[in-house]
């Protein structure tokens, strides 16, 4: 595996990512939405209320941040797979002397670094509206605590692992990017609704919870990634991808 | 350059290729000819292992298509223009030859610089920084074609070079052919554009799953018949066919409206005879011309005797 071979793909995908508007607004939209409008909406409406209150809804949005993990891949890749089919671009890249693992690596990381870049962001923004209004009200800086790094630092890595994966299958079925979206969408439903039913269900410590959390998508993700590899193929993207 | 044994490809119970053996040598062009769904592209995608085979042998150059590491140089050491030119339209032109440049490993000092050399040479390089969506289909075409020489491949597979292209670009793109051709380089061409295959292949093959026949353009042609040669009269009558049948050289005769249609083994040697045959026995020569079948007509024969079969 030479991994400059996968380099020269993502960054090729970088490039497309930036020419397309649609992309380039939804990575930039998310980190906006989920690390600044969301928690200043709540700080907003629950103005005047105790400080616990607030702490405890505040509390919920960590998860969101895996949640925005696991959907920004389907924005990203449903372009990165289902595009290059679309402009019928997969075959002068596969008569290259790149090997599958190469290749797909390549497209993986175009998906996985600009979702974890815009994750990282907006947990970063997050952060920041939060410790402005904690050190504020209490005088400390709540954030960021261990619950969090638990979340931005592995529980979204693995969402986000696990999405790009479940879009290479996708991905391979159809040949119309929304289509890819929406079933990429579907298929990362059930990620997202383990994400929010454990962060609204809190039956054990949230840090436990999410260290439960990362090792289920780490179980998944490998065994993902092996139905994604034998899906990437060149024999099979050039006679059975639809 | 190119070596097939009994090379067979099937999907399911569809047999795609079937027991292709051929020989392309180094700096030649040929040229594939088939109807749609022949077997060209499969052909073309097992050659450059994107497809494996199901049985039989392939190499190019010293390197087989059945060892993974040999894939990886017979792709380095090849140029493919695929039937769907394929280009990232929201890069530009120049940055997408340029991805391709550095996939085939080219040093960024000498991409620049065959990125350049191509493109000015088909004409763009003015364009190079447009997007490809921009330009016409003729114009991807080309860029598409310089994108399969970025690594200067000895050899260049061409998947209908012209297919879909209007007579203007078509030229533009035969004409780059030949001057391709001029450097020596190893074609393979799949088309089923009879003329181009005529006007740029050193030889042919046409296929219809099985390779039904091989040889020169030229050498197709004259081994499907006969040179005949036509005599055009004022007026034709049974007695001038009479007189010529006689005549040892002629192998068959025939009439055609006011023409005599002769076969004959060396048409050079025996036309003299013949018209003064015809002349003694008093037809009127209005002038002798030569009838030869075309490529066209060895292509139908060939594909028409598969369908029978």
């Amino acid at each position: 595996m030479r991994l400059w071979k996968a380099w020269i793909v993502a960054t090729k995908d970088f490039g497309v990512i930036r020419e397309n508007k649609y992309i380039f607004y939804s990575i930039i939209a998310m980190p906006l939405i989920f690390g600044m409008a969301l928690p200043l909406m709540i700080l907003i409406l629950l103005a005047g209320a105790p400080v616990d209150v607030v702490m405890s809804f505040l509390g919920m949005l960590n998860v969101f941040f895996a949640v925005m993990a696991a959907m920004l891949p389907t924005v990203i890749a449903s372009y990165s797979f289902v595009g290059e089919k679309v402009e019928r671009s997969l075959e002068p890249l596969l008569a290259t002397p790149t090997t599958d693992g190469e290749l797909l690596l390549g497209k993986c990381l175009a998906a996985f670094l600009p979702s974890m870049a815009a994750t990282f962001i907006g947990a970063a923004g997050y952060v920041a509206v939060i410790d402005l209004w904690s050190y504020a009200n209490q005088g400390v800086f709540m954030l960021p605590n261990l619950n969090l790094a638990l979340i931005v630092g592995l529980v979204a890595p693995l969402a986000c692992i696990l999405s790009v994966e479940a879009n290479v299958i996708v991905s391979s079925r159809v040949s119309d990017v929304r289509a890819a979206q929406q079933l990429g969408g579907i298929v990362v439903l059930p990620i997202i609704l383990v994400l929010m039913l454990g962060s609204l269900f809190a039956f054990m410590p949230a840090d436990l919870l999410a260290l439960v959390m990362s090792g289920v998508l780490a179980i998944a993700a490998v065994a993902l990634f092996y139905v994604s590899k034998a899906t990437f193929q060149r024999e099979e993207i050039l006679t059975r991808w639809k | 350059m190119i070596e097939t044994e009994n090379l067979t490809r099937r999907f399911g119970k569809l047999t795609a290729v079937e027991n292709l053996t051929l020989k392309v040598e180094e700096g030649e062009v040929f040229g594939f000819l088939g109807p749609n769904a022949a077997g060209k592209t499969t052909t073309i995608r097992m050659l450059c292992c994107l497809i494996a085979k199901t049985s039989g042998k392939a190499r190019i150059g010293d390197f087989s298509v059945d060892d993974p590491e040999d894939c990886l140089k017979i792709r380095k050491m090849v140029g493919l223009l695929p039937g769907d030119v394929g280009l990232y339209d929201g890069l530009s032109a120049y940055k997408n030859l340029d991805f391709y440049g550095k996939l085939y490993e080219v040093s960024p000092e000498r991409r620049e610089d065959k990125i350049k050399q191509l493109l000015s040479l088909l004409g763009i390089w003015e364009r190079r920084d447009d997007l490809v969506g921009t330009f016409s289909k003729g114009t991807k075409q080309k860029i598409a074609i310089a994108r399969a020489l970025i690594h200067d491949p000895k050899l260049l597979f061409l998947d209908e070079p012209t297919a879909n292209l209007d007579p203007e670009a078509s030229k533009t793109v035969r004409d780059f052919v030949l001057d391709l051709k001029k450097e020596k380089r190893t074609i393979f061409i799949n088309t089923h554009n009879l003329d181009e295959a005529e006007r740029l292949c050193d030889r042919i093959g046409i296929i219809k799953t099985r390779l039904l026949t091989i040889g020169s353009p030229g050498s197709l042609a004259r081994g499907l018949q006969a040179r005949k040669t036509v005599i055009h009269l004022r007026h034709v009558n049974p007695k001038l066919l009479a007189a010529v049948e006689k005549l040892r050289a002629v192998k068959d005769a025939r009439i055609a409206d006011n023409k005599l249609i002769l076969d004959m083994d060396d048409p050079e040697r025996d036309n003299p005879e013949v018209v003064r045959t015809i002349v003694e026995a008093g037809g009127s020569v209005q002038y002798v011309t030569e009838l030869r079948s075309t490529l066209e007509d060895v292509y139908l024969k060939m594909i028409r005797e598969t369908e029978d079969q």
